[in-house]
């Protein structure tokens, strides 16, 4: 299905970049302007989130849009694409694309990221350093995003991939916290060390097979490429894994996440982290199936080790906003666990833990961001009984931590047991294992709104103040209905997702069938 | 088969409470706003215990209906279709209700226990800061309940089961700002969740297997397949292994048990409800749901029977050391479910149905007694109460109903359906009879104990409460007001007549209805049992009555005898399960050794190896950039020493 001549997933993946240049184009309040700048409403500061909350909502709206005429028929190639070919094969002996395109599993992803964006703006509603700059950043990060989850061309992924780093790198470092500097260059470094491999597998892929378009690159492309076909996935895998992240290359996610102002972190776990998950199923599993097919045990044990450890190392920290990031770690295990199933069900699982983990992770953020907005400590051993003083940010706090100990009904619960349920025929003991994180999380959890939110009032925090504003509110309001939306009725969102994994189960399946058939006869 | 009742009467006794929590939570929420803005808090608190009681009574009355007209089918199941939810690869979720005389009692028991503890909460809560909040999470916490009953296919069991986790922890913990009862909460909700896994386990394992998670599929085809010899023995019992972990989970039974005693932080309706009729009683429903399964394993059927024969004697055991009347109630309905537990290991499922009933009906009553007698004195500790039965006649009367029918003297409820259990456990395996039968004995002693501690002797003065809190004042025992002590009176009827209904076996014929077979139910009686059991009670009553009436001995003498006082140290200190579970495994060994391991491991050597390579590249570009010094000399030394280099290669190669 095309778009009809109207460019709109190219509108929608650039509007918030202009946006970005229109907030940076304000006049500075300290120069002394032309009249017309003179007399606009509001200040600075609010002029620049007024103008981020209309793109993000113009944005918002336009994904919807593009979710509710999205194709739900059998129909599993990319729809709404844009393309043109920016270098042909002929001059130079592989072809690059500009192409845009969206398919069962980038739709879903492109939708929560506008809808991210409008819950970051939100939460950034009294942003008081630098307001015009930051809102700027903030777009162009949305920017960055979108371009990665609609991108068909390896090349153009890898710039949307590295684009990201520019504004989160300034966001961390200026508007951040604590330890921000070191906690900005890590996270750049990490990312960059992922992307330099990253960058080599591509370029392997895109010479050998004569086009970085990832639609016509299959696994034979990578089988003749330059590098053996297994460094080239283990190479790109570096840069997922990093970013998804998988034990032992997470540790910069706690720093990132625990120095990073608010908004940032919801970006962060909400969206970001997803662009490993993506990038495995995309990617990997879709061009080198074979490859993705045998490392299946090893896929399950580096989720299962996630899992577990992650919980456990959750479970010692002291900080609220670490023990989310930490959590984060966990949960992010559970989407190499569906992949390690290869099958349609675990597949769906994993896309659909990428989704659901986006919001019910954002909405801990916003909650944790509004908390300390308050009491200007997350240290879990200076809080106590702050519901009796907060008690609808109590009550939104101890909702979204429920929905992140995977109860049923929200929409954790059903990513997770499709993903077990998906995974068991084929890895029983890592899911018998995994299930132990579904305990740890109850633990780390629970514990954590015993020691902040119950016990005793504490006089230290009598001045402070509930919630009381609409950029609050809506922020969690949306994002609760939503985790009950998609906890009682996952199909709007589950069977999309499916429509878009479904194509790259076959090829595992059938990547898997050949193995099993191949390997009594000794590889032939 | 047609169902005379149609589907949408499930659909609205399951939806009604959660409107009702809705509506609630609503006015929780919107109170909140306008006190915070300064403005007069509206809309008012009544409604919320307005709509849930509304709601339960409807749903009452049709459950009763359903009941009636279950009876009419012989308690076979009504074939309702379920309705697709999920559909992704090969997974196919569905919702269902599943109605037969098993759901049909559930339903009657759940509805009418929770309406009846909604009725005296109306005047137990009275005055408490969070009294709309409760309500709403009464309401929600019914709802779960109901959804588990309903519930045709695993996973929605499994789901609304996890919902009933939640809502009791939310219930537990409803007075947040006592330490004790957050912490309570939080373990009520983990140790339960222990098991849960298992279940979550045995849920993964049959999709995997047998490709259902339907319920009535699991029962009839799964089981017969197995006897066919086309299905795994050893994977239909690992499926049954699980089933036992959840029930042991959310029933209380050794060594899960732990969470349950510490539950009695919550407000005692809730107790009541969560700790009779409801939440414990979930994993009795869920083994009788797939009683099939257990029959068809030998090996999940002994699990389960010596589970509970072991875990009646050994809580009863500790009921008799407690002060704190809550915390005999608490190792009392640990006991009590034993007994079902062990009735289904040895085949008695009709009979644990029968006793899971008459059990709902007596121990909500007396939960609910012991909140009246706190709700005068302000203490449950039963060493500052005593004389209550003259300034509280009620409660005291309807107490020692409850008392005499959970102790299983004719012709009250809990004879009946206790000695049904025993009847069928002498006939099938000897061992597990003696145990039902000890327990027997202990039951009548700690409940007598109880009475007189608690009615008998001279008052003394109860407890102040506690600076800031809401509580009555002790110095005056008053009997309570008329929605509570009229809940009493109720349940006190219920108490003793409700185990009539075994006579003409008809109650069995509805709960055998719901098996894949059905049956006949039929009246038991076995007069040496009757006999037997008769003797140990009356023997445990005498001996209470002795030690605690008028006591000639003196106490601390008698615990000073051996072996009495090491089984009392022992009981006091619940058997050291809490040293060893909480302290030794969870505290020392899990999160001061385990997880401190991995976190200094994370902290040193993962994130240390990140930072110490970081400062290693550092080092390098410091070196390196010596080389680039700028000096005109050290550049024409290196461009000699490079050129040599190159000549000398090409020289040798």
């Amino acid at each position: 299905m095309d778009s009809d001549g109207v460019p709109i997933l190219s509108i929608l993946v650039f509007l918030p970049l202009a946006g970005a240049l229109l907030i940076a184009l304000l006049p500075s309040e300290q120069i002394r302007t032309h009249r017309f700048f003179r007399d606009m409403p509001g200040t600075q500061q609010q002029r620049a989130r007024g103008i981020a909350l209309a793109i993000a909502l113009i944005t918002l709206v336009i994904s919807l849009v593009l979710f509710g005429l999205f194709d739900r028929g059998a129909d599993e190639s990319f729809q709404f694409t844009d393309e043109f070919t920016w270098i042909r094969a002929d001059d130079v002996g592989f072809t690059v694309k500009y192409a845009l395109g969206v398919d069962g599993l980038s739709m879903p992803l492109v939708l929560l990221t506008s809808l991210l964006t409008v819950v970051a703006v939100l939460v950034s509603w009294k942003i008081e350093l630098r307001p015009k700059e930051y809102f700027a950043w903030l777009l162009v990060l949305e920017t960055s995003v979108l371009g990665v989850f609609s991108a068909l061309d390896l090349l153009f992924f890898f710039a949307f991939w590295e684009l990201e780093l520019l504004p989160m790198f300034l966001l961390i470092s200026i508007w951040g916290s604590g330890n921000r500097n070191y906690s900005a260059l890590k996270f750049v470094l990490y990312t960059v060390f992922g992307s330099a491999f990253m960058l080599v597998g591509f370029l392997a892929l895109g010479v050998s097979a004569e086009t970085f378009d990832f639609r016509e690159i299959r696994s034979v492309d990578a089988a003749a490429a330059f590098l053996p076909a297994q460094a080239i996935f283990a190479f790109i895998l570096i840069a997922f894994a990093v970013k998804l992240p998988v034990v032992p290359l997470h540790t910069w996610l706690a720093d990132a996440h625990t120095d990073a102002p608010t908004a940032v972190s919801v970006m962060l776990a909400g969206v970001l982290l997803k662009m490993g998950g993506y990038g495995v199923l995309r990617l990997l599993l879709t061009i080198m199936p074979d490859i993705g097919a045998d490392a299946d045990l090893a896929l399950a044990i580096v989720g299962t080790v996630s899992i577990v450890y992650g919980a456990i190392v959750t479970m010692r920290q002291t900080d609220l906003k670490r023990l989310v990031a930490y959590s984060s770690v966990s949960h992010m295990g559970f989407v190499l666990l569906g992949v390690s199933a290869l099958g349609v069900t675990g597949l769906s699982g994993a896309a659909m833990q990428l989704v659901t983990h986006g919001l019910i992770t954002g909405m801990l953020f916003v909650m944790v961001g509004l908390v300390y907005d308050r009491t200007h400590t997350r240290e879990i051993g200076e809080m106590r009984g702050l519901v009796h003083h907060l008690p609808l940010l109590g009550a939104g706090m101890v909702f979204a931590g429920i929905a992140g100990l995977g109860l049923p009904a929200l929409a954790g619960f059903v990513s997770e047991i499709t993903i077990f349920l998906g995974a068991f025929g084929r890895h029983e003991a890592p899911v018998i294992v995994s299930l132990l994180g579904v305990l740890l999380a109850a633990g780390y959890i629970l514990w954590a709104l015993e020691r902040t939110f119950f016990g005793p009032r504490d006089e230290k925090w009598s001045g402070l103040r509930d919630a009381r504003h609409w950029w609050e509110f809506t922020p969690i309001v949306g994002l609760g209905l939503l985790i009950v939306l998609l906890g009682v009725y996952p199909s709007v969102v589950l069977d999309v997702l499916e429509q878009g994994v479904a194509p790259i189960a076959r090829g595992l399946e059938a990547a898997a069938d050949g193995l099993s058939v191949a390997t009594p006869g000794g590889g032939g | 088969m047609d169902s005379p009742v149609p589907e949408t009467e499930f659909w609205t006794i399951l939806l009604l409470p959660l409107a009702a929590f809705v509506v609630s939570g609503t006015v929780v929420v919107v109170r909140r706003l306008r006190i915070a803005d300064g403005r007069e808090p509206w809309p008012s608190e009544k409604i919320a215990p307005s709509v849930t009681i509304g709601a339960l009574a409807v749903g009452l009355v049709l459950s009763i209906w359903t009941l009636l007209e279950a009876i009419g089918d012989d308690g076979h199941a009504f074939g309702f279709a379920p309705h697709e939810l999920v559909d992704v690869g090969t997974l196919l979720i569905e919702v269902g209700v599943r109605v037969d005389g098993l759901t049909a009692v559930m339903l009657v028991v759940v509805t009418g226990v929770s309406l009846l503890v909604q009725v005296y909460s109306t005047g137990y809560m009275k005055g408490d800061a969070g009294y709309a909040r409760y309500f709403a999470y009464m309401a929600l916490f019914t709802t779960a309940m109901l959804g588990l009953v309903l519930a045709d296919n695993l996973l929605m069991l499994f789901a609304f089961w996890e919902l009933v986790g939640l809502t009791s922890y939310l219930l537990i913990g409803f007075w947040f700002h006592r330490p004790a009862a957050a912490a309570a909460a939080k373990k009520a909700f983990i140790v339960t969740r222990l098991g849960d896994l298992g279940l979550l386990a045995a849920l993964i394992l049959i999709w995997d297997r047998a490709g259902t998670l339907n319920i009535a599929e699991i029962n009839s085809e799964v089981v017969e397949a197995v006897a066919l010899g086309l299905f795994g023995q050893t994977t239909l019992t690992l499926f049954a292994l699980g089933l036992i972990a959840g029930a042991i989970g959310k029933s209380a039974q050794f060594p899960l048990h732990v969470w349950l005693p510490d539950a009695m932080e919550g407000p005692t309706p809730v107790s009541a409800l969560v700790h009779s009729a409801t939440m414990v009683a979930a994993g009795v429903y869920l083994l009788a749901r797939f009683f099939p399964v257990l029959e068809a394993s030998a090996t999940a059927s002994d699990t389960i029977a010596w589970i509970g024969a072991v875990t009646a004697v050994g809580a009863a055991l500790l009921a008799v050391v407690q002060v704190d009347i809550k915390r005999v109630l608490a190792y009392s309905t640990i006991s009590q479910l034993a007994y079902m537990m062990f009735a289904l290991g040895v085949g008695a499922y009709a009979a644990a149905v029968f006793h899971l009933m008459t059990h709902a009906f007596f121990k909500a009553l007396l939960f609910l007694g012991s909140g009246s007698v706190h709700h005068s004195t302000n203490t449950f500790d039963m060493t500052k109460m005593g004389g209550l039965r003259r300034t509280m006649p009620l409660t005291y009367v309807t107490f020692v109903i409850g008392t005499l029918s959970l102790a299983g003297v004719i012709p009250l409820a809990g004879f009946w359906s206790k000695d049904e259990i025993l009847i069928e456990a002498y006939h099938h395996n000897e061992a597990i009879f003696a145990f039902g039968m000890a327990a027997v004995a202990l039951t009548a002693f700690y409940m007598l104990r109880t009475v007189y501690m608690t009615f008998h002797g001279d008052y003394k003065g109860g407890e102040q409460p506690a600076p800031g809190e809401h509580g009555a004042d002790p110095s005056h025992p008053h009997e309570s007001p008329i929605n509570m002590v009229g809940v009493l009176g109720v349940l006190a009827v219920l108490a003793i007549v409700a185990g009539f209904v075994t006579f003409d076996g008809e109650f069995q014929t509805w709960v055998l209805g719901a098996l894949p077979g059905g049956g006949e139910g039929h009246f038991e009686w076995e007069t040496g049992i009757f006999i037997g059991s008769t003797v140990l009670a009356m023997a445990g009553m005498l001996l209470a009555t002795l030690l605690y009436l008028r006591p000639r001995v003196n106490l601390d003498a008698v615990r000073g005898v051996w072996p009495l006082r090491e089984l009392h140290h022992l009981a006091v200190r619940k058997y050291f399960a809490d040293a060893i579970g909480e302290t030794l495994l969870v505290r020392y060994l899990f999160y001061a050794g385990i997880a401190r391991a991995a976190s200094e491991f994370d902290r040193l050597v993962v994130d240390g190896f990140v930072n110490q390579t970081g400062r290693d590249v550092v080092q390098l570009g410091r070196r390196a950039r010596l080389v680039q010094n700028g000096w005109v000399q050290s550049g024409t030394v290196l461009l000699a020493l490079g050129s040599v280099v190159i000549w000398a290669s090409v020289v040798i190669f």
